[in-house]
């Protein structure tokens, strides 16, 4: 398994909002996590990447604990993440967001970069070409110089998810990559999902709340309700799971 | 190993040409304008570092006359013969460490930008660890212990009365060298990953982190590495005033530095320069504020401290209408490239 | 040291923590409420004192008159402050907002140094508190039992505003969430503006009482002042106006103690608020009163 959620609980003062939850995601799966809003559905990212620290539980990265890490070295163990809000380094071009993505791969010091010494222009032109590449693979290169946050929505989304997959993750976690699209777009951004998983070899978490591409593109869905998970497995079982249907009161006769 | 490109040869045509202009300066202006000249160097080799914390990193921070109050004790102490120190220390007897402190001005300039570093690290470890907000009052506070310190420890800095007759070892090349250096210097960091993940640190600290970033890291280098060039522009101050007291690194030093930055654009090095110009020179040519005032015919009388009114106002007018600065975050070379970066 | 020099050095210490609360206050407000370190408020405290200095010497104000002029001056100069600098940044990044606040501290600083002149200033206070009574060995002036004793009083009072009134409770509100207050229907810009008006009124205060006790004034005093005050309010808990008493109390009972026992080294009794912060910093981030202002950021 890729990824294991185990027991995880999370309590904020009086409130749980994450109730002994667990779920486990394979290899290369495309795996959607939905629910009402307030299910704690972004908490159980937070706790993922190690931005919220679980009041307890486990979680497994390759088989590896990762709980309680902190959250940029959760990222160096190779889980990356978007934002529900695009965030972009607004001061910095496209090609400088991506950039800071593989920054982890340059290996040269801060010495040696103040005095430009030989390894720091073999790595930086190393990294510059790799970016370039991703740039190129999400059709995002003509903007290389652009300041990020000039793009339009769309485009911003692309780049946020190639600063994500320029750290080289395992497991990449989208938090709601198609709000605010269209249908035609939503149809873009899952090829664009399924290109990315089969050329970088994947694990894709996301979480969504348009169904229609929910559909599409996850081979399998856990469905959270405050806190608690209510049904897990194909999404064509969820839509009649009667939990489900209660928790939602009707949205999956929409998909 | 160093790429021959026509940028390149353009940079070091700049750099020969300020040679240039200091060759000339040091051999034909007069002493007035020569004193000034170093001092706007001096100020470019502070704001420039001081830059890196505040307006590249994004974290504010009053540090300056501190740091900079550490270099000058440092270079003065380290310069001063053994003779002299017996000479100049009235209040006690100098300490041995103290006595067998002997460097030429290399080592001692270094040694100042060692000594301010190592302490920058002890400070910024509790404050980055846990609220980066309190930056500013700890380094604030910090600049009130250094001269608390200075004024107690009367065997290793003789106490109130201070240091002079510090040997004067340096001329405009010196300061506008080190001046060159260390802009040279920043902008290399800023155009690495270092920089990168500085400013991104600056742009969204939590996005930062969610990417990789060890963000406690990088703010404690930048930190670092300002009060590295704080300490060796403090060791030049030394030797340019030859004297130096525990009153003399006030907060003003700070707040010069802010304008100066804030002026020139918080996170760029050309601004630092353009606004080191603009501030050191202002400050002289406005000091007939403190003076006794006439207008249109109206004397004023004498209001010293007028001076500093202007400038504060000037912060505070800067900040409401003109947050950007001259520069905003964008070096010179930035103003030249093709593709709309704004 | 006997058991009444100790007393009267706790009576000491209580009264000048006193001093540092009432201006902690200010403080710990405008940060549970803006988030922003008010670096301007150790002057404001100032201007308090120069202030009543100007009322008493110059306009004949009696020492009540006074300390009322004094209170005028400074909220007029906090309120104005918020609506001049802070307030059109309320949006803005917030080291601009940072950057602000120490160029109103300057400016501050220097506009009473162009008015008053660059001479320390000699406070006179009423003949009332020159006496001194003992008690025992220990001697005591008036002041030393008035301060603590107005400050609790004043204290208790803000508490009661604090939870007793809708204006209390908008301001309690404002410091855990302002969006939601601003949704509301609540004019957000307001109760900013009381809690200015609260705390220079009480740094006032604090200034008309430092004057009297340390009665030479000079345009800087409050830059150091306002430092431990500062000190003072993340000691007991930054955004708790308890905390911020509490801190002071603390604060000005250690260096009068540290000087007490330690009188070669007095010139170190300045550096105690600030090892006190670093201490908090490293051991306990939100202070004695354990206030928490880290809310989900995702």
């Amino acid at each position: 398994m890729t990824l294991e959620v185990k027991n995880i609980t999370k309590n904020f003062g009086g409130v749980v909002a994450i109730n002994d939850t667990s779920f486990s995601i394979e290899e290369k799966q495309i795996y959607g996590l939905i629910g009402p809003n307030g299910a704690g559905k972004t908490t159980l990212f937070n706790i993922i990447t190690g931005n919220y620290k679980p009041s307890s539980g486990d979680v497994f990265l390759d088989g590896v604990k990762i709980t309680k890490k902190k959250n940029y070295k959760i990222v160096q163990a190779g889980i990356a993440r978007t934002f529900q809000n695009i965030r972009l380094f607004s001061s910095m071009s496209v090609e400088e967001n991506i950039l800071i993505g593989f920054d982890n791969t340059a290996k040269y010091s801060y010495l040696e970069s103040m005095f430009r010494l030989p390894r720091f222009y073999s790595n930086e032109k190393n990294i510059k070409q790799k970016a370039y590449e991703i740039m190129e693979f999400l059709d995002i290169a003509q903007f290389k110089d652009e300041l990020a946050t000039s793009l339009s929505y769309g485009s911003q989304r692309k780049v946020e998810i190639a600063r994500a997959l320029a750290t080289q993750p395992k497991l990449l976690l989208l938090d709601e990559p198609a709000a605010g699209m269209n249908p035609n777009e939503t149809h873009e951004l899952a090829n664009l999902l399924f290109k990315i998983r089969d050329h970088y070899n994947l694990t894709i978490l996301l979480i969504e709340h348009d169904m229609k591409f929910v559909n599409h593109i996850c081979e399998k869905v856990m469905v959270l309700d405050y806190g608690k998970t209510i049904f897990e497995g194909d999404i064509k079982d969820a839509i009649n799971d009667e939990e489900v249907i209660k928790a939602y009161l009707g949205d999956f006769k929409h998909a | 190993m160093f790429p021959l490109s026509r940028i390149n040869l353009l940079k070091l045509l700049l750099i020969l040409s300020i040679f240039g202009f200091l060759f000339i300066a040091q051999n034909n202006f007069n002493d007035y304008t020569i004193r000034i000249l170093n001092n706007i160097a001096i100020f470019i080799v502070l704001a420039a570092s001081y830059n890196l914390i505040n307006g590249v990193t994004g974290q504010f921070s009053l540090e300056p006359n501190g740091f900079v109050a550490i270099g000058a004790y440092v270079t003065a102490l380290a310069l001063l013969s053994e003779d002299m120190k017996w000479e100049l220390f009235q209040l006690e007897d100098p300490h041995p460490y103290i006595l067998a402190l002997n460097l030429d001005l290399i080592p001692a300039l270094l040694l100042s930008g060692i000594a301010a570093t190592v302490v920058a690290v002890f400070l910024a470890t509790p404050v980055f660890r846990v609220r980066g907000d309190y930056l500013a009052i700890v380094t604030l506070g910090f600049g009130f212990i250094i001269k608390v310190i200075a004024i107690n420890t009367p065997e290793f800095t003789n106490g109130s009365i201070g240091l002079n007759e510090i040997p004067s070892v340096i001329n405009l090349y010196w300061t506008g060298g080190i001046a060159i250096l260390t802009v040279i210097f920043m902008l290399n960091i800023i155009y690495s990953k270092y920089g990168r993940a500085m400013k991104a640190v600056r742009d969204d600290e939590d996005a930062a982190s969610a990417i990789g970033i060890n963000t406690f890291k990088i703010k404690t280098l930048a930190f670092g590495t300002s009060a590295f060039f704080e300490g060796v522009g403090g060791g030049l101050l030394a030797i340019l005033l030859s004297t130096i007291s525990p009153d003399l690194f006030t907060f003003f030093l700070t707040f010069q530095l802010l304008i100066i930055i804030v002026l020139g654009g918080l996170g760029s090095m050309t601004g630092a320069i353009i606004g080191s110009v603009i501030v050191i020179g202002g400050m002289e040519w406005l000091r007939f504020l403190d003076a006794p005032l006439s207008l249109f015919g109206f004397d004023f009388g004498s209001h010293p401290g007028l001076r500093m009114v202007v400038f504060s106002v000037l912060l505070i007018i800067i900040m409401l209408f003109a947050r950007e600065g001259i520069m905003g975050k964008k070096e010179l070379s930035d103003i030249f490239k093709k593709k709309g970066s704004k | 040291m006997d058991i009444s020099t100790f007393i009267q050095q706790l009576i000491n210490g209580v009264s000048l923590g006193s001093m540092y609360g009432l201006i902690a206050i200010g403080y710990t407000m405008v940060y549970g409420v803006l988030r922003l370190i008010n670096f301007a408020h150790g002057d404001i405290m100032m201007v308090g004192a120069f202030a009543a200095f100007f009322g008493m010497s110059i306009l004949g104000l009696n020492i009540y008159t006074g300390v009322l002029f004094a209170i005028l001056i400074s909220v007029i100069v906090g309120v104005l402050t918020d609506k001049v600098a802070y307030k059109p940044l309320r949006h803005a990044p917030r080291i601009s907002l940072l950057i602000t606040a120490i160029g109103i501290s300057f400016f501050l600083e220097n506009i009473v140094n162009v008015l008053f002149g660059g001479t320390p200033k000699s406070f006179h206070a009423p003949e009332f508190f020159d006496q001194t009574f003992t008690i025992g060995d220990a001697i005591f002036t008036p002041l030393v039992f008035i301060v603590p004793f107005v400050t609790i009083i004043l204290l208790l009072l803000l508490l009661a505003l604090l939870y007793k009134t809708k204006y209390g409770i908008a301001i309690r509100a404002l410091a855990f969430d302002i969006k939601t207050v601003a949704l509301m229907g609540i004019d957000v810009n307001r109760i900013i503006m009381y809690v200015f008006v609260i705390g220079s009124s009480l740094a006032a205060v604090g200034g008309v009482f430092w004057a009297i006790s340390y009665p030479i004034l000079t345009p800087y005093m409050g830059i150091m002042i306002g430092l431990k005050a500062f000190a003072a309010a993340v000691l007991g808990g930054i955004g708790s106006v308890y905390g911020a008493f509490l801190g002071g109390i603390i604060l000005g009972f250690t260096e009068v103690i540290f000087v007490a026992f330690f009188p070669e080294h007095g010139g170190y009794k300045d550096a105690i608020a600030f090892i006190f912060l670093i201490f908090v910093l490293l051991f306990r981030p939100t202070g004695i009163m354990g206030i928490n202002f880290e809310k989900a950021r995702f």
